[in-house]
């Protein structure tokens, strides 16, 4: 999986937990619940989401790591590439 | 035969909009069955039947607007005949046709009561209470009984003027589904303020236990199963509600009833603006799994508007939870005719003094509202106590 598909499935996943936000306009270092008013049953559907998606089982220990969007492809990009799941983008 | 009627489904609700019937005559109906979607100013309602039978006759159709207490359909309980089938009644009867109606014809605008002889408002306990469940104030509402005596047919009138729209100026826009709830919301909230004498209380628990045995559980549990601290604060607060029965009440009749059943209501944020608080049922009996299951589905139907009509008008006390939007204290409006509401802030690490030794905890911030007509501060004061005492010990919840 290639960084830009991680990106984009981050971004579909987050678009089916805040589907009125423009996602477009996300900043990629601010943080993710403070630009789309997602609570904390918001994140965990998205943690639930991301587990079923790229099967990467995300411990809630590493929940901080993934504040912003920026954070999240270093996560999961770091989490496939170990699972030797990931590839550079083509 | 049973009524089923337009529900009321909060405290601000005068009228509800039928979108569409779930059952059509003929069609076998159980209690919990969802018969109906009403449209509230909140949101999409799914309204559930109270008996077991068999749908009868629809009186309301698809689109219309009626207020609250009018007959939407009959319901023809088990072991009666049909309509079609029952004998005639009295002449007058026999052949008028049943039509749906709202709870009384307003022929008149309310005028004010005249004063009674012997002081103090006449009116029937029934009326009394149908005043306080529909939002009426008995002060604006004339008796049409014997010397003047309020009865339900008042009220009911009175509930439907309430309801009536005024008329829009021809350059009135429309107002949206947000305006209309900020409206709904801004009525409940100051009828709250006008007639509830409140009170606050605030206590710092301590979260240290609570949560290390979160983080521990959840350690063990899949993605999908993994729980919220926010769980375990409803389930402290619905055992809390056994050991002080008085904030499980709702205030009706100028008198406290205390209800049998715990159905905590969680405020809930929708997107695009405003609130709903609709009930977990049973909270206190049940385990932390089946709350969060309960929960996660309660938040997913608030959002996407299709609540049912029990968990808008069963709950017994409400929390609302802001520590995540980063508030530490929450000092609340009680949702009437509820008699409490339970605030928790934001958790956060502080100095704090154990067994002599300052050390940094993480605390968090307890609020009770209560309503100073239904109980006095030392009974609330045991309450948030006993939350306290009850987030201790979370394994045990």
């Amino acid at each position: 999986m290639t960084d830009e598909e991680i990106r984009s499935t981050v971004l579909r996943l987050l678009s089916d937990i805040a589907p009125e936000a423009d996602l477009a306009s996300i900043e990629p270092n601010v943080n993710i619940r403070d630009q789309l008013d997602i609570d904390s049953m918001d994140f965990l559907n998205f943690v639930i989401a991301v587990d079923k998606e790229l099967h990467v089982d995300i411990p809630e220990r590493d929940y901080p790591k993934l504040a912003t969007l920026d954070a999240c492809m270093v996560y999961l990009s770091e989490r496939l590439k170990a699972a030797g799941r990931a590839r550079p983008t083509d | 035969m049973a009524e089923f009627r337009m529900p009321i489904l909060g405290a601000d609700m005068k009228a509800g909009k039928l979108v569409a019937w779930r059952k059509h005559p003929g069609d076998e109906v159980h209690r919990g069955d969802i018969i109906a979607d009403v449209e509230t100013d909140k949101a999409v309602i799914e309204v559930e039947a109270f008996v077991d039978g068999v749908l009868e006759r629809t009186l309301v159709e698809p689109g219309e607007t009626v207020p609250v207490g009018t007959i939407l359909a009959i319901i023809r309980l088990e072991g009666e005949p049909a309509l079609a089938e029952m004998p005639a009644g009295p002449p007058a009867e026999a052949g008028a046709p049943i039509v749906a109606r709202p709870p009384a014809v307003p022929l008149q605008p309310p005028v004010r009561l005249r004063v009674p002889e012997a002081g103090g408002v006449r009116i029937s306990p029934l009326a009394r209470n149908l005043a306080a469940r529909l939002g009426v104030d008995i002060a604006t509402v004339t008796g049409s009984g014997p010397g003047g005596r309020i009865q339900q047919r008042d009220i009911e009138q009175a509930a439907a003027a309430m309801a009536r729209p005024a008329p829009a100026a021809p350059s009135e826009e429309v107002p949206d589904r947000q305006m209309r709830m900020r409206q709904a919301i801004a009525a409940a909230m100051a009828r709250s303020h006008r007639d509830i004498p409140h009170f606050h209380l605030f206590t710092t628990i301590d979260m240290s236990r609570t949560l290390t045995w979160l983080a521990s559980e959840n350690e063990t549990r899949s993605v999908a199963d993994r729980l919220l601290y926010a769980i375990l604060l409803i389930k402290a607060v619905a055992c809390a509600l056994r050991e002080v029965p008085e904030l499980n009440a709702i205030w009706v009749e100028d008198k406290v009833v205390l209800k049998p059943d715990v159905h905590v209501g969680m405020a809930i944020v929708l997107r695009g603006g405003g609130l709903v608080a609709p009930a977990l049922h049973h909270t206190d009996r049940q385990s932390l799994d089946g709350l969060m299951h309960d929960f996660r589905d309660l938040v997913q139907r608030a959002r996407a508007g299709s609540l049912r009509s029990s968990e808008l008008s069963d709950p017994t006390i409400t929390i609302t939870n802001l520590g995540e939007q980063g508030v530490e204290a929450v000092f609340g409006l009680i949702y009437p005719p509820q008699v409490a509401l339970v605030g928790f802030g934001k958790i956060v690490e502080r100095p704090w003094s154990v067994d002599g030794q300052i050390m940094s905890r993480p605390l968090m911030t307890a609020t009770l509202a209560a309503d100073h007509r239904a109980l006095d501060g030392f009974r609330g004061s045991v309450f948030l106590a006993t939350i306290d005492r009850l987030l201790q010990e979370p394994d045990k919840l």
